[in-house]
């Protein structure tokens, strides 16, 4: 796959001294979702601030498509939509004006069967003639993905796209992301929310203290970061953790019913074998087991204390 | 030069001003028509003629002038004020644009919009007073120059202001009490000479009385001075302007 955002060194020290990027480094593949977590303050809004040209970098470099953000801002700006973080919109304005002048803010001519379909995509349609103020805060969210998509960008930035959405909603967004990966699209999306991360992105991008503490393929992440957990239903309850059993640090549920065992697929055993075995030797009977795999928050939590310490 | 993105910016300007098009026009017209009532009708007719001028005649160019740069300054500061205040900047930044382009639609909406509001004015005193302008095309070019400049100059207050009162500060403290003493309502010559030479100091005169030659071919100073102050006023914007951009003051972090 092609590089289509390639970002070496860059860096950003706010007029107060404040150093919010630290000489960031991060290559976007062409047509792939990448999540950026990070928590508040971490340098998200910055680093997509500056490759959309609203702040100027302290130093490095950026390129889109190959044109660098600041010497061909105008080649590298028309191939970026950007949905910001807080919803700004000016509020008397109807939505499809709005629409059209974002449009035209990127030198396209006036197409209106594009906005058209983009507006019934994001079922804004029937909405077109209202004026903004007259929207619930989510639709006023999709107006800002039609004005960042109406001038067929190749590279949508999503700050924080679904912050203080319902689920619905949410669903939605995900479903109109979907769609637009479909159409080829590099969206980059920054979140609170893993469980977003988790299910849209093709890769994480971990940051912290303006500096990314890795970038990689999110099933790849979780297969290697992820703990498991093996939860077995006993037929009989039990008072207490067999002392045969104690090497296995396991959790006895408050029924006496059930034992949590956590494991690490990492390591060259998980000792599973073992301990059904010594479950069979100690004359336990099984109801019912299932393992769960620990989730990309409690992944990200994990890094985000590392980091910390 | 992103042709496409300046239009939208001016059409975007213009719309605004058209959806409130009756309180855009109506306010200067109505405001106008009550300074011929006052100064032209009712204490007008007790002064003798101005420089060989009825006075409700005399009071015209400055009257235009007093509603065209109020209103420009007005425009173009909101214009570009507004998109600060609730945060749509970020879309003329993020745009493949440049800060000329941003300009030329901005300031050129506002000039267009104080232009429409002078020759409405204009319109309404010709209902008052017989009018005979003496140098049309000398007449348009004051008022197009006007416009420009001090739309220029609305749009560096726009960038500058941090809040609403900020943004009302400089139409009120400065520009309004230096159109009224700039020989809007009399001639400088009516003045004591120690005043006429203070009034000398006040750029706004100039302006005044340029475009009141155009009228009526007389002139409080030479009109090569007006047409000096007013490229300067001009200079001065649109060297500040150029500064504002390069320097990112007030837009960009």
């Amino acid at each position: 796959m092609a590089t289509i955002v390639k970002v070496n060194d860059l860096s950003k020290v706010y007029q107060g001294g404040f150093e919010a990027l630290k000489s960031v480094s991060i290559s976007i593949e062409q047509g792939e979702i990448l999540a950026l977590l990070g928590p508040n303050g971490a340098g998200k809004t910055t680093l997509i601030s500056i490759l959309c040209g609203i702040t100027s970098p302290t130093g490095g470099t950026a390129t889109v498509d190959g044109h660098d953000i600041i010497t061909s801002y105008r080649q590298a700006r028309s191939l970026i939509g950007l949905v910001p973080q807080e919803v700004a919109l000016e509020p008397f304005e109807r939505v499809i004006n709005t629409v059209r002048f974002s449009r035209g803010l990127f030198g396209k001519n006036r197409d209106d069967a594009l906005i058209e379909r983009i507006l019934r995509q994001l079922s804004l349609w029937d909405k077109r003639h209202s004026r903004i103020r007259e929207l619930s805060g989510g639709m006023k969210r999709r107006v800002l993905i039609a004005k960042a998509l109406c001038h067929e960008p190749r590279v949508l930035f999503l700050d924080e796209p679904t912050a203080g959405v319902d689920v619905e909603l949410r669903r939605d967004m995900w479903k109109i992301v979907e769609g637009l990966r479909a159409d080829g699209v590099t969206i980059i999306l920054t979140t609170h929310y893993i469980e977003e991360a988790e299910a849209i992105a093709d890769r994480v991008g971990v940051i912290n203290h303006g500096e990314i503490l890795l970038v990689e393929e999110k099933d790849a992440l979780m297969k290697r970061m992820g703990r498991k957990t093996l939860r077995i239903d006993l037929k009989d309850p039990v008072s207490a953790v067999p002392a045969s059993l104690s090497d296995y640090d396991l959790e006895l549920g408050a029924d006496g019913r059930t034992l949590s065992y956590h494991y690490d697929t990492r390591g060259d055993g998980t000792g599973i074998t073992r301990l059904l075995q010594a479950l069979s030797k100690e004359g336990l009977s099984l109801r019912d087991i299932q393992t769960t795999q620990s989730s990309l928050e409690e992944i990200f939590v994990g890094l985000v204390k590392e980091g910390a310490a | 030069m992103n042709l496409h993105a300046i239009w939208a910016i001016y059409l975007y300007e213009m719309k605004r001003f058209f959806r409130t098009v009756m309180e855009s026009l109506l306010s200067p017209v109505i405001s106008t028509s009550l300074y011929f009532v006052v100064f032209g009708a009712a204490i007008g007719s007790r002064i003798d003629e101005v420089e060989g001028v009825s006075y409700g005649a005399f009071i015209v160019p400055g009257l235009i002038m007093l509603s065209v740069m109020t209103q420009s300054i007005s425009n173009a500061s909101f214009g570009i004020y507004f998109p600060k205040f609730i945060g749509t900047i970020f879309e003329l930044l993020s745009a493949p644009i440049n800060f000329l382009e941003i300009v030329l639609g901005y300031v050129g909406a506002a000039a267009t919009k104080s232009l429409l509001i002078g020759v409405i004015i204009l319109a309404t005193a010709e209902f008052f007073v017989d009018l005979d302008i003496q140098h049309p095309f000398a007449m348009m070019a004051f008022l197009v120059l006007t416009c420009v400049s001090f739309a220029l100059f609305g749009f560096i207050i726009g960038i500058w202001a941090e809040n609403f009162q900020q943004l009302q500060l400089i139409p009120l403290l400065v520009i309004t009490p230096l159109v009224f003493l700039g020989g809007s309502f009399y001639s400088i010559s009516m003045l004591p000479p120690a005043w006429q030479t203070v009034t000398l100091f006040n750029p706004v005169v100039y302006l005044i009385s340029g475009f009141r030659w155009s009228f009526f071919g007389t002139a409080d100073v030479a009109v090569g001075y007006s047409l000096l102050a007013i490229a300067l006023f001009l200079g001065i914007c649109l060297a500040l302007v150029w500064l504002i951009f390069r320097t990112g003051y007030r837009i960009k972090s």
